[in-house]
């Protein structure tokens, strides 16, 4: 094998590594924040609505979940400016992309926290008098997100890595950022071999710091 | 010309878009297949100086994105003085990264097989090769399926990405059709409905099974 | 007789073709200990749930203090929420399995209830809520999540919890049931002691030696209806009724050792 390693040249353009992990980041906790909001209010109403309410959210988590993002990333960036007079920019397209996108996958596991809070824990809200928002909040809630987070703790890791489709859209994260280096300087190899513990690294520091947060709601 | 004629005319080049994606995908989930159940093995039962490397290749491949793994494989090939034709590179990659996923889906389906059973069959005298054959297999592949056939799914998704490199998948189809029609949306659109229609299918598979197995209680 | 505080009146509920209860009648008046006892399947715990409404009743009437549990008016209407949300502010329930809270500690299990029901203040909420943890012997314990104790000590928690929204009568759901025979005593003890105090106390329960100590009354409910009830001594001592013979004489095998 004829290769010279070369890694001089990924430090010199190592600027374009550390800024795009600190904006993949950035568009991991913005999408975070909205897939959550989303996917919890969808998953209560589809907990206590009727079939009225069930149907179309139902609808909405099968089809995105089916789909590959990459497909709904143009739609969304491209598709939709071609027949609505609205117009963003890549990044604002790609955080609304990945929260849809995530918000589909997060209905699905908090429904089933919902449903896996003990049935006599309300009962035992309900004889103290509490109403059925009180109950939501005080009662469910809080106990669903502690059966939730193992689940949630890997769904936003996943999330993380998904953030390298936003390279399509020129957005210069991670990815962009080692493609960039591999098409100016053909340092294969040597980008990737910085850039593959710096998603791994990154991804294992996001479940650790959610478990410690796990175990501070454990004991208090 | 109406909306109508320009999707048919768009129809052959959509149509040997979509071959590609179930190639791709075929080959990648049946490599994945028997690569993730040796790893997965490996993992289980495997010596130490075996088991070692495995859990580091499956963490490291787990931990960093598909796109990732797919350009590293598309683009050292060359750059290392090896040429495996962009197809096979493709391929390769989607197949290393569901292989890692089914290894994973093959230790925990063995795991989570009541440690009891073990013990229930060794008692009886079956010997290490019987017991996984007879005892252990048949109850961790009923945990197997589910997972599996999910991450089937995911294998299909992530070969969306393969256009990324040049290949004419569906994916990179609707794109040079909407390049020669400028009308994206109606292709968006009928790419969703094909992946849906394929994944769908697959999912509702995998609830079937998972109803079919439920009457066996943990 | 006076009114009395719980009036239970030919009440009725079908589930599917079974029926649940079957035309139940039972009095409660303020501060008496009325005790039910029956095989399971009798309907006793439904009984008990469909007076602070956990259950619907089909048939009959559920009043507290005059006050119809289940319907809003004549015409059955079922209750809003609000108003299930007083009734059952005025009564507390201890549950067989606990049904502590487990993110909250003990106190902010006992404060739920007074904070966002009888909207105390934080300050008021827990020293009330410290007064009934002292009461019931877990002062130092207060701080402690459900995790952290043992099964008697949850539900001695559980019952501050019930006792300190002061309520009008305590629903007490076959409560020591679930607890290792060695822990069984100490709840026993906190529920005698209230009900020395007065406490006007319904109670479901297999423990007999409890019911003929504590009890003003106890009933024997089998097949959804109350089939004899008394004065324990009468009741329980000399069992005129066939039916009540033959579950006593299954319950003596496995009644736990000498309780108190």
């Amino acid at each position: 094998m004829h290769y010279n390693f070369n890694f001089g040249l990924i430090w010199q353009h190592f600027d374009r590594l550390s800024g795009g992990l600190l904006l993949s980041l950035e568009l991991s906790v913005a999408a975070i924040l909205i897939a959550t909001l989303l996917g919890l209010a969808l998953a209560i109403a589809h907990v206590s609505g009727g079939a009225r309410v069930r149907a179309p959210i139902a609808f909405y988590v099968e089809c995105i979940r089916n789909i590959p993002l990459l497909l709904l990333v143009y739609l969304v960036f491209y598709g939709i400016p071609s027949i609505v007079n609205l117009q963003y920019s890549a990044v604002t397209s790609f955080i609304v992309t990945l929260s849809l996108y995530y918000a589909a996958y997060l209905v699905e596991v908090f429904r089933a926290g919902l449903l896996a809070v003990p049935r006599g824990l309300l009962d035992a809200g309900r004889a103290i008098g509490l109403t059925a928002p009180q109950r939501l909040g005080y009662v469910r809630l809080p106990v669903m997100l502690r059966i939730v987070l193992p689940s949630l703790s890997n769904t936003f890791v996943s999330l993380f890595k998904d953030t390298s489709i936003a390279s399509v859209l020129a957005v210069p994260e991670l990815t962009y950022g080692a493609q960039w280096i591999n098409n100016n300087t053909f340092r294969v190899i040597e980008v990737y071999i910085i850039v593959t513990p710096m998603y791994v690294v990154t991804g294992y520091v996001i479940l650790w710091a959610l478990r410690q947060f796990e175990r501070r709601l454990a004991v208090r | 010309m109406s909306s109508l004629e320009i999707l048919l005319r768009a129809l052959p080049s959509l149509w040997s878009g979509l071959v590609v994606t179930l190639e791709v995908s075929a080959l990648s989930v049946g490599c994945a297949l028997v690569a993730g159940l040796l790893f997965g093995t490996a993992l289980l039962y495997g010596p130490l100086p075996l088991r070692l490397p495995v859990r580091t290749v499956v963490d490291v491949v787990r931990g960093i994105p598909v796109l990732v793994l797919i350009f590293f494989v598309y683009y050292v090939g060359p750059a290392a003085g090896l040429d495996l034709g962009s197809f096979a590179a493709a391929v390769l990659a989607l197949s290393l990264f569901s292989a890692c996923q089914v290894a994973e889906i093959t230790r925990g389906a063995v795991a989570s097989v009541h440690h009891g059973q073990m013990e229930a069959a060794r008692a009886i005298g079956l010997t290490f090769r019987q017991r996984l054959l007879w005892v252990i297999f048949p109850q961790a592949t009923r945990r197997f399926l589910p997972p599996w056939i999910n991450g089937v799914t995911d294998t299909v998704k992530g070969s969306a990405l393969v256009s990324l490199v040049g290949i004419v998948d569906l994916m990179l189809a609707i794109q040079q059709v909407i390049g020669r029609t400028y009308r994206p949306m109606p292709f968006y659109i009928v790419g969703a409905i094909i992946y849906i229609l394929i994944n769908y299918s697959l999912s509702s598979a995998s609830r079937h099974l998972e109803a079919r197995f439920a009457y066996v209680r943990d | 007789m006076g009114d009395a505080l719980v009036r239970i009146a030919a009440v009725g509920k079908s589930f599917g073709t079974t029926r649940v209860l079957d035309g139940v009648d039972l009095d409660v008046n303020r501060g008496e200990v009325v005790t039910i006892i029956g095989p399971s399947g009798s309907g006793k715990t439904t009984l008990l749930r469909c007076v602070n409404a956990l259950e619907t009743y089909d048939e009959g009437s559920v009043r507290i203090d005059g006050v119809e549990v289940g319907f809003r008016d004549d015409r059955r209407r079922p209750r809003r929420d609000r108003d299930l949300s007083r009734i059952r502010a005025a009564t507390g329930m201890v549950f067989q399995l606990f049904y502590l809270f487990p993110h909250l500690t003990a106190a902010e299990n006992v404060m739920l209830g007074l904070r966002r029901v009888r909207r105390m203040t934080k300050q008021a909420a827990r020293e009330r809520a410290l007064h009934w943890l002292d009461r019931v012997g877990l002062a130092d314990r207060a701080g402690n999540l459900p995790s952290q104790l043992s099964g008697g000590q949850q539900q001695r928690v559980g019952i501050a919890r019930a006792v300190a929204m002061d309520p009008k009568v305590l629903l007490l759901d076959e409560i020591t049931s679930a607890l290792d025979p060695e822990l069984v005593g100490e709840v026993l003890a906190v529920v005698r002691s209230l009900a020395d105090e007065g406490m006007t106390m319904l109670v479901v329960t297999h423990e007999m030696q409890f019911a003929r100590e504590v009890s003003d009354r106890v009933a024997f409910m089998d097949a959804g209806r109350i089939v004899v009830q008394g004065d324990p001594e009468t009741v329980l001592r000399s069992p005129r009724s066939e039916r009540l013979r033959a579950f006593m004489s299954r319950v003596s095998h496995v009644s736990s050792p000498g309780v108190g």
